[in-house]
């Protein structure tokens, strides 16, 4: 099954709630995907040369300074990290790639949930309500946000199996759905030099999509990618630094609903998340069809 | 003791924000078999929740203010219910009789398995509307996504707008009538000459829908009979 929501802010009042709203919307699909919950909020890009980090540790008692002081050591300034439950986000005065690359290489230990200029993904097994209060969603300021809810199919409960998965720099996937072909998907991304830390259906379609990035695809392109090289059910949403976009597969077995008001823009898998928003019920609301890339960006809106 | 006809309300209103869906259901199931109790009422804030006027039995009207989730008015027997939003997945699913009327637009599987009664989408359906239907009649004022009707058995299903890809794919004895244009036609489904009996038939489920648009312009589709073993002896039962 597995939820999924979508807000994009077209007004400063709901950029200030964005945090409330979101988290209201991922409590409704409970029902949908009671076995773990992510968000991908963006929001304080970092100043320019900058760059921002989400990490994860398995350990309560991670020693955060440890890592602040390392990729001081490496790359010079970097803010003291904004810890939440088990993730800590860094602000570092590198390149986002080499930063990450960084963390890769000097503690495997931890995981990088995202890396880019303005992204941060928390992700974490148990209820969406659990998650909203350990996590503090309701503080969250920011531009738009995805966020899912997860009952898994395809690979294991985990923090890493949870969603958004990141696709790159800024980028973020969330999916309601299941892949048939992933394995050797995943082989033959593997073979192009896209690392896979999971066994997760979800992370293989993360990394086509970083793959075809990469290659030199726009987003669109790379999304259309998927109606040929993906075999399987899915509405996916992909959060950008600009905003989001939505495609469910020709079949369409997995539901979605968008709406749009003067304030914002939603989607979620049902009405029900939308139906919390305010001016819900003035919304012009309706079905995205099978097969279509739709896409709202800061400049598009 | 009978209850006077004066002691009951006309009309009942019940709030969703302060009510269960169970609770509310269950109110509804109480009136099956003519038991006394108020013959409308009135569903506010539904907030796109599920299973919403599910299993009635009972010639009561339902008015729902606002957006339904799955299923709503599902397996409906007698009662009118009347949807002021749009609705998600399976509206009217089984519906053996009565009315489900949804002013706005539905989604996938409207209608699907009906056995009787009508459903009124005064929007768009999505995708798969009427698929597997056996006798419900479906009057859809805008479009159908594609592979509606599938394996439709009896009934109509008559589509203002247009339609998507793989129309009445694997059709029985369903009858499709369409205004606009047809993406695709499935297996097995082909398009039919309009006579005067299926004329009069598209006119009289626009009557009931409570919807203007002229017969003469629909075209009829139906099943080529090739995929199934339809024996010609049996033609009358269907």
């Amino acid at each position: 099954m597995c939820g999924i929501v979508g807000l994009f802010a077209k007004s400063p009042e709901v950029e200030e709630h964005l945090g409330e709203h979101l988290a209201a919307m991922l409590v409704q699909m409970s029902s949908r995907g009671p076995d773990s919950a992510g968000v991908a909020v963006y929001r304080d890009p970092a100043p320019s040369g900058w760059s921002k980090l989400t990490l994860y540790s398995a350990n309560p008692r991670e020693h955060w300074g440890a890592v602040l002081d390392g990729l001081r050591d490496a790359f010079g300034e970097c803010d003291e990290p904004s810890i939440r439950a088990s993730h800590a986000v860094l602000v570092v005065e590198a390149d986002a790639a080499e930063a990450d690359g960084w963390v890769r290489a000097n503690r495997p230990d931890l995981r990088v949930m995202s890396a880019g200029e303005i992204i941060e993904i928390y992700k974490e097994t148990g209820l969406p309500e659990e998650f909203a209060a350990a996590f503090d969603l309701e503080d969250f300021r920011g531009t738009h946000a995805l966020g899912h809810t997860r009952m898994a199919t395809e690979s294991r409960v985990t923090t890493e199996g949870s969603h958004p998965f990141s696709t790159g720099l800024d980028l973020c996937l969330v999916h309601n759905g299941s892949l048939s072909n992933h394995n050797r998907l995943r082989q033959n991304l593997r073979r192009e030099g896209i690392d896979f830390q999971t066994e997760n259906d979800t992370e293989v379609a993360a990394g086509y999509l970083a793959w075809r990035l990469r290659e030199g695809a726009t987003l669109e392109q790379a999304l259309e990618g998927c109606l040929t090289d993906l075999d399987g059910f899915y509405t996916f949403a992909v959060g950008t630094a600009e905003g989001f976009a939505v495609l469910r597969d020709p079949i369409a077995c997995k539901p979605a609903v968008l709406a749009e008001t003067d304030d914002w823009v939603a989607m979620s898998s049902e009405w029900r998340s939308i139906a919390v928003l305010p001016g819900a019920a003035e919304a012009r609301a309706w079905e995205p069809e099978p097969g279509v890339v739709y896409v709202w960006e800061k400049a598009k809106v | 003791m009978a209850v006077a006809p004066t002691e009951i309300a006309e009309l009942e209103v019940v709030d969703l924000e302060t009510t269960s869906v169970r609770e509310l259901n269950q109110r509804l199931h109480d009136l099956a078999g003519g038991a006394p109790g108020p013959r409308r009422f009135r569903i506010l804030n539904p907030s796109g929740a599920h299973a919403l006027a599910c299993g009635l039995d009972a010639e009561i009207e339902v008015e729902i203010e606002g957006h339904v989730g799955y299923y709503c008015a599902g397996m409906n027997k007698l009662a009118t219910v009347r949807v002021h939003g749009n609705a998600s997945t399976g509206i009217a699913e089984n519906l053996m009789s009565g009315r489900v009327v949804v002013e706005g637009n539905a989604s996938q599987s409207a209608g699907a398995t009906g056995r009787g009664g009508l459903l009124v989408v005064r929007g768009d359906a999505s995708s798969r509307c009427g698929i597997s239907m056996k006798g419900i009649d479906i009057v859809v004022g805008g479009s159908v996504g594609h592979m509606s009707a599938f394996m439709a058995q009896t009934g109509c299903l008559v589509v203002c707008g247009d339609a998507g890809d793989a129309l009445g794919d694997s059709i029985y004895e369903a009858r499709l009538y369409v205004r606009g244009s047809v993406a695709g036609l499935g297996a097995d489904c082909v398009e039919k000459e309009m006579r005067e009996e299926h004329f009069t038939q598209v006119a009289g489920l626009l009557e009931a829908a409570g919807i203007d648009a002229g017969a003469g312009e629909f075209r009829r589709y139906g099943s080529a009979r090739q995929l199934y073993n339809f024996k010609i002896d049996n033609a009358g039962a269907y």
